[in-house]
């Protein structure tokens, strides 16, 4: 019987906390990136995930650096510019019994990578999809995004002409089977979409917000639309799903953007899930045994196959 | 030593003389007329015969309409480059049929459906007209199979006058069909009504004929791209992520074909051990490539020129993070529209520095069907040892083409996985391991994959800018040291690339290097050289980075002259930058036009200078 010290200072597993922290961030201070890794943290401890059980994955920004700051006892792969999904995916073929997060930006995914992003979605692929979306380009400096706000006044970028792209609605309509979007600011809310997410092997969106030094926090409650004024001075309107509400029904899940899209409205919570479709390496029906792990014998055809061959040829 | 026998040029014929076994046939018909089933089967026929055969598909960027050109070269010496002489042409297509008209050699056969006006104006060829419409009618097929009926016309009218054995045009039929007994006797059925046509109208008054031989027993007939697929699959591919382009597309389509054929695992008979994903585009194909290598599985993708160029930053981001993958580019002509089902030797210095900042790629040369079936597993040996890409250039004539070759050979050798370690080994060394750390000086650095639950056994990779245990660091010094190992391990992918292949004659005057599909081409010009009193040693490139025989070979040749299919003489390049102190000996005979290279064109730039 374990005393009550040890109960809370490691899980199931045995591991403490700190099995599953990462390098220190080298991201800015108050960055909405480095609430959500700590959420990552927090979410493989509780939930007993193991960490050698988990690869991670990214593609270039600030978001994409943040898998070193989370789970150092997983493999990771920092790939390139908007193409983590394609990483991720020839990855996870090589033992089927690992899980993935994969970490993306609103640059990373909603722009050079919107194809990779929405084919992955279409494959089901057993990843968590995170995608951190700060409206801006961070790492090169605050470039307008597509999932910026149209009108969207910055310094140095001057008006945002073009309408956002709504990147929960995109993974919608692409067939995801998991939509659910989180305020890095809401520990209690990132959380929870986490355990889901884990649990579905599904895409997963996330929503942060750049800088200053200091955090924002908000809480908010279920079915309550709150104003959060962000470190640049823009403001957005969040809105928590209802209590009552059925992340079951894709077309009232699209009406639920629609209508949000249309007050201005962020939506949070669990926007949609499909439990039941098989994920894409499901799909290929594959060998008991990971295949990285398949001895010459079981890869190679036998010698007396080759006569086989040759016999099929002319 | 050199053993092929000489003579390859033919001679115009003498009065009456017959000519035996040595001459081409060029039939032109209409893109998507099903012209594919009639050409390959006279081509099938002919092997089995025993007569050395090869054919080549000239064909347009069409589904259907454009003029196609199928070139069939028959050669009892065993030539089997494409000729730009036409003995025999055969001429279906009312849009080429003046060209095709006039491109008769002297003395040659001209065959052409009879609904097409003929300008008889040549009284110095054969000509036999074919009631091509009056067959189809008669054969009563319906009307979606008319075009296939019309062209089985030709095979049986030249079955008649050249001398095609039926019995073998019959299993041709019998194999493309599958055995399916009534397209074959549809087929066949014209054949033979031609065939009997023929023979009660035609009075043949040209010198070709058709014998059988003995030179064929034994071999196989295939392409490049079955060939390429069969080798991986003997290489224990684990995963393909492809996207279709021509002339790659039937590489991964094969895999898809004899993968769930051949790959029985024996424990798990009813579960894959395989996965083939088409991707939505090249720069995801690559991208699942790559994470699949990295994973520790056998990893490949196909590709051609617009393809490749797609993959370039994951090729680069490879070759920094080491991970292993094997990438085939089947060349054409590029890029976007125009020639892209023509073929060319033009990605090889584009391969080879693929990439940003330094970067030397690992690069297969396959000059047979046969070296694509071996090279196709062999690669995986070596992307894996190396931890490297390893990208295999063949083209479209060796790819989609029908060759003669030797039957596919098992692998010789047990497979090569290369420096892994698993949770025993790291028990072992007490989880004392780096990513990067140069243990054994060369180069080749150990590797733990995902999965490995050993827990010091994770590693985070990245492009530029990580340290032996693989964390991340802008440190000047630990990036040129790891610049500097990457060259080092580049130079141990010297000991475990194929060798290139040197033919030396006696008294060999001239050098002479090429790679590829331009092998059948040198063979014959090196032979026509030496009729002309100008022997000449051959080297064929196999690899990158080139290996100590070639340059032992460069060394020894006053004259060397590099024959490719490009315009700029890539190889070329290429060879000086490796030999500078040779690079005036270093002569470009490179020639390209789309088209498979003739001893012709060989001949002729080797002598231009020669004869200077
Ligand atoms: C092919 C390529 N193009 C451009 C870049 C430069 N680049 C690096 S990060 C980035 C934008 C990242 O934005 P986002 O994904 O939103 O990440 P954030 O930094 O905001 O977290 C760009 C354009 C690159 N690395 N690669
Ligand atoms: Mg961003």
């Amino acid at each position: 019987m374990a005393d009550q010290m040890t109960k809370t200072q490691v899980n199931l597993f045995g591991l403490s906390k700190a099995d599953y922290r990462g390098n220190p961030s080298t991201l800015c201070q108050g960055c909405g990136h480095n609430s959500i890794s700590s959420q990552i943290i927090a979410a493989c401890y509780e939930m007993n995930i193991l960490p050698e059980n988990v690869v991670k994955f990214s593609g270039i920004g600030c978001s994409s650096k943040s898998p070193t700051y989370f789970l150092n006892r997983s493999f990771g792969f920092n790939g390139l510019h908007g193409r983590m999904p394609s990483l991720a995916t020839g990855a996870l073929f090589g033992d089927y019994t690992l899980h993935g997060i994969g970490v993306s930006g609103d640059g990373d995914s909603a722009s050079i990578g919107m194809g990779q992003f929405k084919h992955v979605v279409r494959r089901n692929l057993n990843m968590v999809y995170i995608i951190e979306n700060n409206g801006v380009y961070g790492l090169t400096k605050g470039q307008f995004s597509a999932t910026a706000e149209k009108g969207l006044q910055l310094k140095s970028q001057g008006t945002n002409p073009y309408m956002p792209i709504d990147i929960a609605w995109e993974a919608l309509v692409g067939n995801a089977t998991f939509v659910g979007r989180s305020f890095a600011g809401d520990p209690r809310s990132a959380l929870h979409s986490y355990a889901w997410g884990k649990e579905h092997e599904v895409a997963l969106h996330e929503l942060s917000f750049v800088p200053p030094a200091e955090d924002i926090t908000v809480e908010y409650d279920e079915g309550e639309a709150k104003e959060v004024t962000l470190h640049d001075g823009s403001r957005i309107i969040l809105k928590k799903l209802e209590h009552e509400y059925d992340p079951h029904d894709r077309t009232a899940a699209m009406r639920i953007l629609e209508e949000a899209n249309a007050k201005q409205w962020l939506i949070t919570g669990l926007i949609y899930i499909s439990p039941t479709k098989p994920n894409l390496v499901d799909l290929h029906n594959l060998s008991p045994t990971p295949l990285n792990r398949l001895p010459e014998n079981r890869i190679r055809p036998a010698k007396d196959t080759i006569e086989q061959v040759n016999n099929l040829m002319f | 030593m050199t053993t092929l026998q000489p003579v390859a040029e033919i001679e115009a014929p003498a009065e009456k003389q017959p000519v035996i076994n040595n001459f081409s046939i060029t039939v032109a018909t209409v893109n998507g007329s099903g012209s594919q089933t009639s050409n390959i089967t006279i081509l099938r026929a002919l092997f089995k015969m025993g007569i050395p055969v090869s054919g080549k598909n000239l064909f347009p960027s069409n589904i259907q309409g454009l003029p196609t050109w199928y070139t069939i070269r028959v050669s009892k010496d065993g030539y089997l480059a494409r000729r730009e002489e036409h003995e025999i042409v055969v001429a279906m297509n009312p849009a080429s049929f003046l060209q095709d008209y006039n491109d008769v050699v002297p003395g040659g056969a001209f065959f052409y459906a009879d609904d097409i006006k003929v300008p008889n104006n040549r009284q110095d060829i054969s000509l036999y007209p074919m009631p091509v419409k009056q067959f189809v009618k008669e054969s009563g097929a319906p009307s979606n199979l008319r075009d296939y009926i019309a062209n089985m016309v030709y095979v049986g009218v030249l079955a008649q006058t050249l001398g095609i054995d039926l019995d073998k045009i019959y299993m041709a039929l019998n194999f493309h069909f599958k055995g399916k007994v009534k397209p074959i006797d549809l087929n066949f059925g014209v054949v033979k009504a031609a065939y009997d046509w023929a023979v009660q109208n035609l009075t043949k008054t040209d010198p070709y004929r058709l014998e059988p031989m003995d030179a064929t027993n034994g071999l196989i007939m295939a392409d490049g791209n079955t060939a390429a697929a069969l080798g991986s699959v003997y290489g224990g591919v684990h995963f393909v992520a492809w996207y279709p382009i021509t002339p790659a597309s039937s590489l991964a389509e094969s895999l898809n074909e004899y993968l769930p054929m051949l790959r029985k695992d024996p424990e798990a008979p009813d579960k894959n051990t395989f996965a083939v994903v088409q991707a939505e585009d090249e720069l995801a194909a690559i991208g699942m490539t790559v994470g699949a290598g990295w994973a520790g599985l056998r990893s490949m993708t196909s590709t051609s020129g617009p393809g490749l160029s797609l993959m370039t930053e994951y090729a680069g981001l490879a070759y920094y993070t080491e991970v292993p993958l094997v990438v085939w580019d089947v060349q054409r002509v590029g890029p976007s529209t125009g020639l892209p089902t023509r073929t060319a030797q033009g990605d090889l210095t584009f391969t080879y520095f693929m990439g940003h900042g330094d970067t030397q790629h690992i690069i297969l040369l396959p000059g047979s069907v046969n070296e694509c079936f071996t090279f196709g597993w062999q690669a995986f040996d070596i992307a894996e040892r190396m931890q490297s890409p390893v990208f295999v250039l063949s083209d479209l004539d060796l790819g989609m083409n029908q060759w003669m070759a030797e039957p596919f050979a098992y692998p010789d050798k047990p497979m090569d996985r290369g420096k892994i370690l698993w949770e025993e080994d790291l028990e072992k060394s007490d989880g004392v391991w780096a990513r990067y750390r140069d243990v054994d000086g060369d180069g080749i650095t150990y590797r733990t994959l995902p999965g490995n639950r050993h827990p010091r056994a994770a590693w985070f990779a990245r492009g530029t800018g990580h340290d032996e245990n693989a964390r991340y660091s802008e440190s000047d010094k630990v990036w040129h040291d790891m610049l500097e190992r990457l060259k080092k391990k580049y130079n141990t992918a010297r000991q475990y690339v194929p060798k290139p292949v040197i033919d030396t004659m006696d008294g060999a005057r001239i050098g002479i290097i090429a790679f590829g599909s331009t092998d059948p081409a040198i063979k014959e010009a090196r032979h026509i050289l030496a009729e002309k009193g100008l022997p000449s040693a051959y080297l064929r490139m196999r690899a990158m980075p080139f290996t100590s025989e070639v340059g032992e070979f460069v060394s020894q040749y006053e004259r060397i002259y590099v024959v490719e299919m490009n315009r700029d003489g890539q190889l070329h390049q290429l060879l000086t930058l490796e030999y500078p102190e040779q690079a005036t000996h270093f002569i470009s005979a490179a020639y390209t036009d789309g088209l498979p290279l003739t001893a012709r064109r060989v001949v002729q730039a080797i002598l231009a200078t020669e004869e200077k």
